[in-house]
Parts: structure tokens; sequence; C-alpha cells
């Protein structure tokens, strides 16, 4: 049961994946270009030479950003897979679509959209290498915070539903969980390492562009993998409608 | 057949017995998997070299995860 359902997400996270790699060709790869024009042109006045290539411009924009979506695309929708198991039955009753897509609202902004708030996504040239381990220490510990966030407060709106009304209890753990990521990202360190003359509209192109690949991806998981789970009422994981179980 | 559509559904729990293996082995695999899109050969190495960086550079930058 568990297999099959791992499955199914690693095969929706591969679709979602090619989605969202299209997202990322069309309207994140122009920025990236953008960015790298700018770095060949501070490193021309500083008299540098051009950074070596190890890999072509060519293939990083075409395979290499293809492998990188697919597996993480393929990786993220076996975990959700997995999350889509654990959660099932648990959290109340509700339809495998609309479990589906409300676990994914809840990964998305767990997963991408706090972190990216406090730590957001950046272009090539900005970033100082020295301080690459810094720095990805404070995204995994936002990440590691938002996502024991996400889960404490989907518990407690889960226990004060029976008290307040699932509108209600909802709010509740919805505002507490503002308050919390809001403490969290006020006490980690700021990281700012963009040259004071990089172009701020390719800055903000950059970020839509990572966020909208994300959405692609996180929407196309959790709206594919309802779906599909809906339909297999065949297989031996089926929401089922017994006569009278209860 | 209609009516049925109108029933409460019966929804499945799995037995955390039964997750947990597959929690542990795939979970395992599959950050493994989102590691080294993510962070190989920048904040960590398991390989040596920058090939797996380069190859990966601009799914890494648009992923959102901090690169250079």
């Amino acid at each position: 049961m568990v297999g099959s359902l791992i499955l199914r997400g690693l095969i929706v996270g591969l679709v979602a994946g090619l989605l969202a790699f299209g997202c990322a060709k069309l309207i994140g790869e122009p920025q990236v270009d953008k960015a790298i024009a700018y770095e060949a042109q501070r490193d021309a006045a500083k008299g540098e030479a051009p950074s070596e290539e190890i890999v072509s411009r060519e293939v990083q924009s075409s395979l290499g950003l293809l492998a990188g979506v697919l597996v993480y695309g393929t990786a993220v929708g076996g975990l959700f897979a997995l999350a889509f198991a654990f959660v099932s039955g648990r959290v109340g009753r509700i339809g495998p679509r609309g479990l589906a897509a409300l676990l994914a609202l809840a990964g998305f902004l767990a997963i991408v959209l706090v972190p990216q708030l406090k730590y957001p996504a950046n272009p090539p040239s900005v970033g100082d290498p020295e301080t690459i381990g810094h720095r990805t220490a404070l995204f995994f510990i936002m990440m590691a915070a938002s996502i024991a966030t996400m889960v404490g407060m989907v518990n407690l709106s889960l226990r004060l539903k029976r008290r307040l009304g699932a509108w209600n209890a909802a709010l509740v753990a919805a505002g507490l969980f503002i308050l919390i990521i809001a403490g969290v990202q006020l006490l980690l360190p700021d990281v700012n390492e963009i040259p004071d003359d990089f172009p701020a509209v390719v800055l903000w192109r950059f970020r839509e562009a990572s966020l909208a690949i994300q959405l692609v991806l996180w929407a196309g998981i959790g709206l594919g993998f309802g779906w599909l789970t809906e339909r297999s009422a065949s297989g031996q994981f089926r929401f089922s409608t017994p006569a009278r179980a209860h | 057949m209609a009516h049925l559509t109108v029933e409460p559904v019966s929804i499945p729990v799995i037995p955390v017995r039964e997750l947990l293996p597959w929690a542990i082995l795939g979970g395992l695999v599959m950050l493994l998997a989102i590691y080294f899109v993510g962070s190989e050969q920048g904040a960590t190495s398991l390989i040596n070299g920058m090939y797996v960086h380069e190859f990966v550079h601009d799914g890494r930058h648009l992923l959102g995860f901090p690169c250079h």
C-alpha cells in the first residue's frame, strides 16, 4: 500500500517537475543569463579573467537544469507521498483530493515560502563564496523551524476543532503560526550580500521566477496526486464507500 | 448509483509500523537526492571537484538553495 503510494508520488513528482522545468526555462533562465552577463561585466571591469567553465552554459541551462529540477521534483513527490500516507485518516474526514491539495499547500508554505521570505533565492553573482556554509546552515535552520511550526500548528488546530469548530480552530492555529514564524525570522540574522550596483529588476524577477517554479511544482504534485489517488478505486489504497461501516 | 457519492467516505489509516521502514529507507534516498541537487559541493562535499555543483548550477539557484 505504502509502496504504491510512493511510486505514485515519484511519478507525479516527475511530471510536475517537467512542468516546473518549462516554467524555469521560460521565466527563470532569462534572469540567470542577465545575472551572468552582469558578473562578466563586473569581472571585466576589475580586469579579472572570466571564471573557468567546468560545465558549459549551454549544458547548465538545458540538461543540467532539467536534471536538477526533475531529481528535485521526483524526490519531493516521493516525500509528499510518505507524508500523505501518514496524514491520511489522521487529520479528520477529508477526501484524497482535498487532503492532497491541503498537504501540498502546507508543504509549499513551510518548505518554500516561509524560508524564502527570510532567505530568498539569489541569482548567480549574488552571494559571497566565503559564507556559503553559514548561509546554508541558516537556510536549513529556518526551514526546519518552519516545518516544525507547521506540524505543531496543524496538531493544535485538530485538537481545538471540537471546542472551537473547524474554522476558528484553523484561524487560531494560523495566527499562532504567523506569530511564531515572525519571532523566528526576527531572531535569525539577516543575510545581504547583494552587490550595490546589481540590477534590482533582475533580482526581483529572479525571485519571482524561483517562487513560480516551486508553486508550479507543488501545485502539480498536490493536484495530480489527489486526482490519481481518487481515481485508483480499484487499488489497495482505496477511499471506499462501505455499506454503513459506522 | 448516484447516491453512493454522497455517502461518507472511509479514510484508510496506515499503521505507523507499516509506514516506518518505507519512511526510513525511502526518505533517506529522497533526501539524499535533494541534497545532491541543493547542497553537494557547496557548503559540504561528498565527491571531490565541482562537477555536480556546476552541472545542477541553474536548478540550484532557481529552486532557491544557497549557492556559491
